[in-house]
């Protein structure tokens, strides 16, 4: 097996940007996502509620997210000029979330008030 | 004619790393992404536009949720399977969900072999990939099936908020479809493959580059990205 990479510190792998690297490291995390899986299934299987299962949610589904784009998307080993590009752009969507949260619970609170019949 | 679009990035020696290294890469007045030929930036950059569009989708999903005062249906009985006497709740999409880590699985080692130069491992794991990916597909259609004969429609529905099916079938059958696409290209890509094409270099229909295995990992891009937006998908649509 080859591993052409140095270490993992956004280290460039070869002259090539192959992305080779032993095998070892997808068998783990490919049973992780197994592992979390399961996880997510239980929250509901077990019938857990409220702002618990939001965070259990939220969480196995950050870690699972990670994983596969940092190990199967092999974006640990590229270079940071391409990981910030591709991961700082999403954060203009959470901003989008905290707007669109806003709206909707001025939206529900109009309809409330209008279907109230007042 | 010096080939300025070849894959090959030059590259000196030795290149800054972290953050000195990302001000160097922008800042050095060429391209951007050293090190990284234009198949796999180009997926990217499609594959960040496609998140957005997601991303869009399940932001509608919520406005609707949080803005409805009729109650939303609760995802864990409207997905659940009867098996015997045991209702289970969200199996199908469980094993949905199995199926597609599974096929994200076997799409990595068809990556690793593809770099190793072995052909025949690298067209297997890509079919088994694509085979996999149908089986999420058919899961995916008799989920939907069942749902319809439920009285479930785009602009109604009998569990609650009429916003339901329509969110429902516009994520998931977007979903679906970039699933569909991907089985495809694997197959595509697995015929090439097994055909040699980028053992011998030769050039692609629509490109007229010549192919090389690099393209395996950038078929491996898309359908990891795939498999990513099932993970929100789950967590927020079937899981909340």
């Amino acid at each position: 097996m080859v591993g052409s990479h140095s270490s993992g510190n956004g280290a460039a792998v070869s002259d090539t940007g192959h992305q080779e690297h032993p095998l070892k490291e997808y068998f783990v995390v490919w049973g992780w996502l197994f592992i979390l899986s399961a996880c997510s299934y239980a929250i509901d299987f077990i019938g857990v509620q409220g702002y618990l299962r939001w965070t259990l949610i939220l969480f196995f589904m950050t870690v699972k997210a990670g994983l596969i784009v940092a190990v199967f998307m092999h974006l640990k080993w590229e270079r940071l000029s391409l990981s910030y590009a591709i991961l700082l752009p999403p954060i203009a969507v959470l901003v989008f979330v905290a707007i669109m949260m806003i709206e909707s619970d001025y939206t529900v609170l109009t309809r409330i008030n209008f279907f109230s019949g007042v | 004619m010096t080939d300025t679009s070849s894959n090959m990035a030059s590259k000196p020696a030795s290149r800054p790393v972290g953050l000195p290294g990302l001000i160097d890469d922008w800042s050095s007045d060429q391209r951007a992404f050293k090190g990284v030929g234009w198949r796999k930036s180009m997926m990217w950059i499609f594959l960040l536009s496609d998140t957005f569009i997601f991303s869009i989708f399940l932001l509608s999903y919520m406005t609707a949720r949080m803005s409805t005062k009729v109650g939303w249906p609760n995802a864990s009985e409207v997905f659940s399977l009867h098996i015997g006497n045991t209702n289970f709740p969200l199996l199908l999409i469980a094993i949905m969900t199995f199926v597609l880590i599974s096929s994200s699985g076997t799409m990595v080692l068809a990556v690793n072999y593809g770099y190793r130069k072995d052909r025949k491992l690298t067209a297997l794991m890509l079919i088994v990939t694509a085979v996999l990916g149908a089986t999420f597909v058919g899961m995916q259609v008799f989920e939907w099936s069942k749902l319809i004969s439920e009285g479930v429609r785009p602009w109604g529905n009998p569990m609650g908020a009429p916003q339901f099916g329509g969110i429902f079938f516009m994520i998931t059958g977007f979903h679906g479809t970039h699933v569909s696409i991907g089985v495809i290209f694997l197959l595509v890509m697995a015929h090439k493959v097994w055909r040699g094409d980028y053992d011998i270099q030769s050039r692609g229909f629509f490109t007229s580059r010549k192919g090389e295995y690099e393209c395996v990992e950038v078929m491996g891009l898309y359908w990891h990205f795939v498999d990513l937006v099932w993970v929100f998908i789950f967590a927020f649509f079937y899981l909340w």
